[in-house]
């Protein structure tokens, strides 16, 4: 789960990190009051969950009220990678002394935490190290032992020379990685971390990604959840327990296992259509999961064919048949359906499909041909599909 | 013969009474597994289905039974704390149903278990099935036929999928083994590879890999370096966008790393046959085990 910089920056406040002031506006006048409490210049900063912000034109500096009023008015709807910002979140500007990179990452290749610093902060770090590699330590933690001090110091040498900004930046390692390990992170970033013409060292800018996995324990993180920031489909899909994707494609896929749902629209892609959706309706076979799945579907305009692939292994196909009829019968569909399924109980699912007026093949590769036809709007074949 | 597990393996369910524990305890125990023990904490002294003994811990039930293997259903939150138990009690391989799993929970475990020189095998996944001897886990027994073709897939459904394919088709497997969906598992393609290749009963491997780290590009390499026996590969998620977490916690690509073209070229690289689509691997692997 991706929570937005105002957050991120929230609970690493809470950690004891160094943070200047900052408050969240979701109007230009709100924006307009702040700007006027923190006098002088301040930041506006869109909050959305894409990266870049600053080259889309979502990060801007205003001198006045009036200039944060009209900033603001113009960032606020705009799009950045797809997402409309609804919100902003105004900051003094700070003077900058030097921009460094600190971040946390779980790797996947060490199975653990890994910290990543660098005094080359502010900028794309992936850039930074395809370029220039030598300008980053990487240090993996042990997360039975945390982050021992000796490891924190390095981690702080390695970015300044001076003693006492050593010791203030090894301090923000520890509070970075209690709130990476405490809030259950997959990601806490710190870019960039700062130095001020005083001396001081600050996080000017926060990014935190959580582990879905941890969001049941972590109910105060589950809570920062911004639904607004999602699509609409995929806020339905969760709170259903599906897992779904919205793509660009018209061939609207259903499917049992996630390896299985990607394996068939790299099918969908390889018979020359395009997947409208990935959609994982696990592995039990609960019929309204195969409901909810149906609505979720078609409710997106581009859906020109929709494709069911079940394999049942734990899954009952019967289920998912009695699921396709209920849900047909609730909401008639009005784009054609092919539907393949095989495996537990394949021939009371195929009696039960044949008995509604449906037709199902065993065939992956067949079904798949098939619904790429009708989503290019070829004309159905008998044995293939049915709606109007 | 097979990897990992064969007719002299010796189970002990960790979670058996619950809903997922007590339907796949019955399921394994149907398809020939020998179960000796289960574990329910506070239900130590009760039996299951009136024959398998249930113990409070996985140390009692190591002690009396003499379990060699352990397959954990219980909840994601209790899960980690289950792994470290089994590898505690000496157990050798463990296999981990239980989908979702805290990450973090299993930068502790992960190096515990090897530190106990055990073998753990997911979590996240289906486990695996040796047709004909033995299964711990959850792949459907009768989609599988014994013969000489491994298995290895980050996947469930896939996974059935094609080795249902195969069966039908007159290859048989060796051993199926689903390592898991999870960014950080406890064993690798690597790992089942290597197994594979040491053992005489395989003739080919079909491995199953998707979008998301770098482990199929370091089982290539492998490939490449160490194994005699022809590999056929697949990668699922051709089609999906960067930065979205594709069902599976462990299938996103990020950045620009871990995408399908990158490892189906290092498969290609390392000499491997590709399988374009599921079905291929039929094709592929008969041509290879004539």
């Amino acid at each position: 789960m991706n929570i937005h910089e105002y957050q991120a920056k929230e609970l690493l406040r809470n950690a004891g990190v160094p943070i200047p002031p900052g408050e969240v506006a979701t109007t230009a006048e709100e924006a307009e009051g702040i700007a006027r409490q923190y006098g002088g210049t301040v930041v506006v900063k869109a909050q959305v969950h894409a990266g870049g912000r600053g080259k889309a034109g979502g990060v801007k500096l205003a001198k006045s009220p009036q200039e944060a009023k009209e900033i603001v008015s113009k960032i606020l709807g705009m799009q950045i990678k797809g997402l409309t910002v609804q919100k902003v979140l105004i900051t003094p500007a700070a003077d900058i002394a030097s921009e460094a990179y600190v971040g946390i990452i779980l790797d996947r290749a060490s199975k653990k935490p890994v910290f990543m610093v660098s005094p080359a902060g502010g900028i794309d770090i992936e850039e930074v190290a395809a370029k220039t590699p030598e300008k980053i330590l990487k240090l993996p933690i042990d997360t039975r032992y945390g982050l021992q001090p000796y490891q924190a110091m390095r981690l702080g040498f390695f970015l300044f020379d001076d003693l006492k900004r050593v010791r203030a930046a090894a301090k923000i390692m520890q509070q970075l990685y209690r709130a990476f390990m405490d809030n259950g992170c997959s990601l806490a970033e710190i870019n960039p971390l700062v130095t001020t013409p005083g001396g001081d060292v600050v996080a000017l800018d926060a990014k935190m990604v959580i582990d879905d996995n941890e969001l049941d324990r972590h109910e105060n993180i589950a809570a920062l959840r911004d639904e607004s920031a999602e699509a609409p489909s995929e806020v339905q899909a969760r709170n259903a327990n599906l897992t779904f994707i919205k793509l660009d494609g018209d061939v609207g896929c259903v499917v049992n296992g996630a390896g299985l749902a990607m394996a068939t629209m790299d099918l969908v892609k390889f018979y020359g259509g395009d997947p409208a959706n990935f959609l994982d309706i696990g592995g039990s076979s609960n019929p309204e999961k195969v409901v909810n799945a149906l609505k979720i579907i078609t409710a997106d305009p581009n859906v020109k064919a929709i494709l069911f692939n079940i394999f049942g292994g734990i899954t009952r196909t019967d289920d998912v048949a009695n699921g396709i009829v209920t849900a047909t019968k609730q909401n008639p569909l009005t784009v054609p359906i092919v539907i393949r399924l095989t495996g537990t109980n394949e021939e009371i699912a195929m009696k039960i499909l044949k008995d509604n007026g449906f037709s199902a093949s065993s065939d992956m590769d067949e079904a798949v041909k098939q619904a790429v036809a009708l989503a290019k709007g070829s004309p159905v074949t008998p044995s293939a599909a049915r709606g109007a | 013969m097979s990897v990992f597990i064969d007719k002299n393996t010796t189970l002990v369910v960790q979670g058996i009474t619950g809903r997922d524990g007590s339907f796949h305890a019955k399921q394994m125990i149907e398809y020939g597994t020998k179960i000796v023990a289960g574990v329910t904490p506070g239900k130590g002294g009760q039996k299951f289905e009136n024959t398998v003994p249930i113990f409070n811990t996985v140390a009692d039930a190591v002690a009396a039974t003499g379990a060699n293997t352990s397959v954990i259903y219980v909840p994601p939150v209790y899960a980690a704390d289950a792994m470290l138990e089994a590898a505690d009690a000496g157990v050798k391989l463990i296999v981990a149903i239980t989908e979702g799993v805290p990450v973090l929970d299993m930068t502790r475990v992960y190096p515990f278990v090897k530190e106990k020189g055990a073998r753990l095998i997911g979590p996240n996944c289906p486990g695996l099935i040796s047709p004909g001897q033995s299964k711990v886990g959850i792949i459907p027994g009768r989609i599988c036929t014994p013969g000489n073709i491994g298995v290895v897939s980050r996947s469930g459904t896939l996974t059935y999928e094609v080795v249902y394919q195969l069966t039908r088709a007159g290859l048989g497997q060796s051993t199926c083994v689903g390592i898991g969906g999870d960014p950080i598992n406890g064993t690798n393609f690597i790992d089942c590879l290597a197994a594979f290749e040491a053992d005489p009963n395989t003739a080919a491997v079909a491995m199953m890999g998707e979008i998301g780290g770098t482990d199929e590009q370091d089982a290539a390499t492998f490939v490449k370096q160490h194994m005699k026996k022809p590999v056929v590969g697949f990668i699922a998620g051709q089609t999906a966008p960067p930065g979205r977490r594709m069902g599976h916690a462990g299938a996103i690509i990020s950045g620009s790393a871990g995408t399908a073209a990158e490892k189906i070229a290092a498969f290609e690289a390392a000499g491997m046959s590709v399988a374009k689509r599921p079905l291929e691997f039929v094709q592929l692997l008969r041509d290879r085990v004539k």
